[in-house]
């Protein structure tokens, strides 16, 4: 992937707004051919909208831009055939068996020889074998497959994909994971909503959004290197007292514990290391300076921007 | 607006198909629903009650009372249930409804009868419900000039009304004998392609925004008037089996007449079914969830009944309520398929019926089109 590649989004300016209540402000975002992107942010803070907005599903209030070199505003037709949007809740038929919606969707996107179509689709899910079952009775991840099946079979540009793995199990997640790195190989430009820091991580680049605002984006490495976010790690049986004696501390912004590992942060160096200096002092836990993760990150990028309801 | 394309249209009709096949209660219902109104309106409703159970307190025992009452019971409106001694009686059984009507026959009516004194003959009838004794009591009209002409004989014949000036011949068309079944069963066509048309397709399409498959359909190439198409002719074909069943059983059920072109009639039905459905995609659109688009389907259901003479008298309403019958394509289609059947009525004379139901479609057509949205704006 080079600087070059064209974009496969484009948009800047977007706002819109429900019965008066702003969902999302000046958003901004470039995407690259070829490119995962990942769209983090807490519940609430405009991702959903702003995917529908990418695909022609709602109309900004203002701003504007191309997707897929379309116009957002006037192209939204042009724009559908040629996007595969994955919805965030299940959205084919449940009263349809697995093969019947994937027909219906090959026959509404009007593909010729769509019987092969499908029936690789089939195969390639594995599930030729039940392709009559009703898609409603179909597991979580199972029922992901179909919808992920189903808005790629008419090979879209751009795959738009919205919490795709909620309340999917890890091993169904990396699966899918492993098909979006393949399809992004091939070409596709995929965009995708996630709260998981796992997937985060597996994105080319990621853009934090929070209450409607683009807060950070770039590569996990440049999102962390600019957050000016420091952590100190406390590692040891025990750590959960000294985490309630470190939050609030001057110097201290974040204090969280993951198992035996404390995370110490702050954005003042010199505060920060004062403050574990002091605590430090006979604990007999291990500690050390590292890099903050992805989620300290989104954790203090949240704690810093306003809710504005 | 571009023309459908008729590839989306057939992904969407074959869809709908095998939701409605799989949704066994629905289905279960277009069917069921025509069954069950047949059966309840068509056997079980009669708008003009005969045999009515009537209270007699007879004082007098000439032939000429005997001849009334049995010309009473001729008449097949009054059935004699109970003959009382005491006239107070009468006003009790009336009060509780154990008959309909009560004959007073006074004491020495024979008598008075003979010597030209005209005497009263009284019936009281429970006309609380207009309905049930209206025709009963227009029988009795002929009752005193025809009732004793066996019987006024030798020198009585003076009694005996004198020929009118002038003979009135009345010709009861197209039903002379009165069946009730003959109006109401091809009504019923009507009625239940109302009922089913209107909320069939407004549940359909609000269960897709109900269960969120409207966010992804919206994100497919489909245009509004294709996923209206491909929501309307499945249940026209639905309708159109309705239709059969309300026939088949209106000519051998019911034995209404057919007297005109059923091939007329399909037609006519098209485009009622048509207007029908329309509505209903129109409410859905209004409509934010299932239990609503219900609701709205009853709001058009009741004046679609009521006032559209199905059930009573269109003439008999007041210029208001006519002018919403009006409105309604159901009142068109009533007299449309009552006319090609019973009347035997052609294509000139179903017209000034046909255009008011095309003009409704449009409209609602127009209106359905313009609120579907094409975005979740």
């Amino acid at each position: 992937m080079t600087a070059a590649a064209p974009l496969a989004i484009d948009v800047h300016g977007l706002n819109k707004s429900f019965a008066g209540r702003p969902v999302v402000q000046e958003f901004a975002i470039q995407v690259r051919r070829g490119q995962i992107y990942g769209f983090l942010g807490p519940n609430g803070s405009g991702k959903t909208t702003t995917i529908r907005m990418l695909c022609g599903l709602l109309t900004p209030d203002s701003g504007g831009g191309t997707c897929l070199g379309l116009d957002i505003r006037s192209d939204g037709a042009a724009i559908k055939r040629q996007v595969g949007y994955m919805t965030q809740k299940f959205s084919y038929y449940e009263d349809l068996s697995i093969r019947e919606n994937l027909e219906f969707v090959a026959r509404v996107y009007e593909l010729r020889n769509w019987r092969g179509l499908v029936d690789q689709a089939l195969e390639r899910l594995g599930l030729t074998k039940r392709s009559r079952q009703l898609a409603g009775t179909l597991s979580g991840g199972w029922k992901q497959r179909l919808a992920l099946a189903a808005c790629i079979l008419h090979e879209p540009k751009l795959l738009l994909l919205d919490e795709p793995t909620a309340g999917v199990d890890p091993k169904a997640r990396r699966d899918f994971w492993d098909r979006i790195h393949e399809l992004a190989a091939e070409g596709m430009t995929v965009l995708v909503s996630t709260h998981y820091m796992d997937e985060a991580e597996r994105c080319h680049e990621i853009a934090y959004i929070a209450y409607g605002h683009l807060l950070t984006r770039g590569t996990v490495a440049e999102v962390i290197g600019r957050s000016g976010l420091f952590t100190w790690t406390a590692t040891g049986e025990g750590v959960g007292p000294l985490a309630r004696r470190l939050s609030g501390q001057p110097g201290i912004d974040m204090v969280a514990q993951f198992g035996t590992t404390l995370h110490i942060s702050g954005t003042d160096r010199a505060a920060l290391e004062g403050a574990v200096a002091a605590a430090r002092a006979g604990t007999g836990f291990a500690w050390a300076e590292t890099e903050p993760t992805l989620e300290d990150v989104f954790i203090h990028l949240m704690g810093q921007s306003k809710d504005n309801f | 607006m571009r023309l459908p394309n008729l590839r989306r249209c057939g992904a969407m009709i074959v869809k709908e198909f095998i939701q409605m096949r799989r949704d066994r209660l629905t289905f279960a219902m277009m069917i069921g629903v025509p069954i069950m109104q047949l059966i309840m309106f068509g056997f079980a409703i009669n708008t003009d009650p005969k045999h009515l159970p009537t209270a007699l307190h007879s004082a007098d025992h000439s032939v000429f009372s005997r001849s009334l009452v049995q010309a009473l019971e001729n008449s097949g409106y009054f059935r004699i249930t109970r003959e009382v001694d005491d006239p107070k009686q009468l006003d009790w059984l009336l009060a509780i409804g154990e008959v309909q009507f009560a004959v007073t026959i006074p004491a020495g009516f024979g008598r008075d009868l003979q010597r030209g004194d005209h005497p009263l003959l009284l019936i009281e009838a429970d006309a609380t419900d207009p309905a049930a004794t209206s025709n009963a009591i227009g029988a009795l009209g002929q009752l005193n000039r025809t009732a004793l002409n066996h019987d006024l004989t030798g020198p009585l014949a003076a009694l005996k009304d004198p020929p009118p000036a002038f003979e009135l011949r009345i010709h009861r068309r197209y039903n002379p004998e009165g069946i009730t079944q003959y109006n109401i069963v091809p009504g019923l066509m009507g009625v239940i392609l109302t009922m089913t048309g209107v909320m069939m397709t407004a549940l359909a399409v609000t269960r897709e925004r109900e269960r969120g498959t409207m966010e992804n359909l919206l994100a497919m190439p489909v245009k509004p008037g294709e996923v209206m198409l491909g929501k309307i002719l499945p249940y026209i074909a639905v309708g159109y089996v309705q239709v059969l069943v309300v026939l088949l059983a209106a000519r051998f059920l019911f034995g209404v007449p057919m007297i005109g072109s059923l091939w007329l009639l399909s037609g006519s039905v098209l485009l009622f079914i048509a207007a029908n459905l329309a509505v209903g995609f129109t409410f859905s659109t209004i409509a934010m969830n299932q239990l609503q688009a219900m609701q709205m389907s009853f709001f058009f259901f009741l004046p679609s009944i009521l006032l559209s003479g199905y059930m009573f008298p269109f003439r008999g309403m007041p210029d208001w309520a006519q002018a919403i019958g009006s409105v309604l394509p159901v009142t068109h289609f009533l007299r449309i398929v009552r006319g090609i059947l019973l009347k035997g009525n052609g294509v000139h004379e179903v017209l000034p019926d046909l255009w008011p139901i095309a003009l409704f479609l449009v409209l609602v057509t127009v209106i359905a089109l313009k609120r579907y949205r094409q975005t979740l704006d």
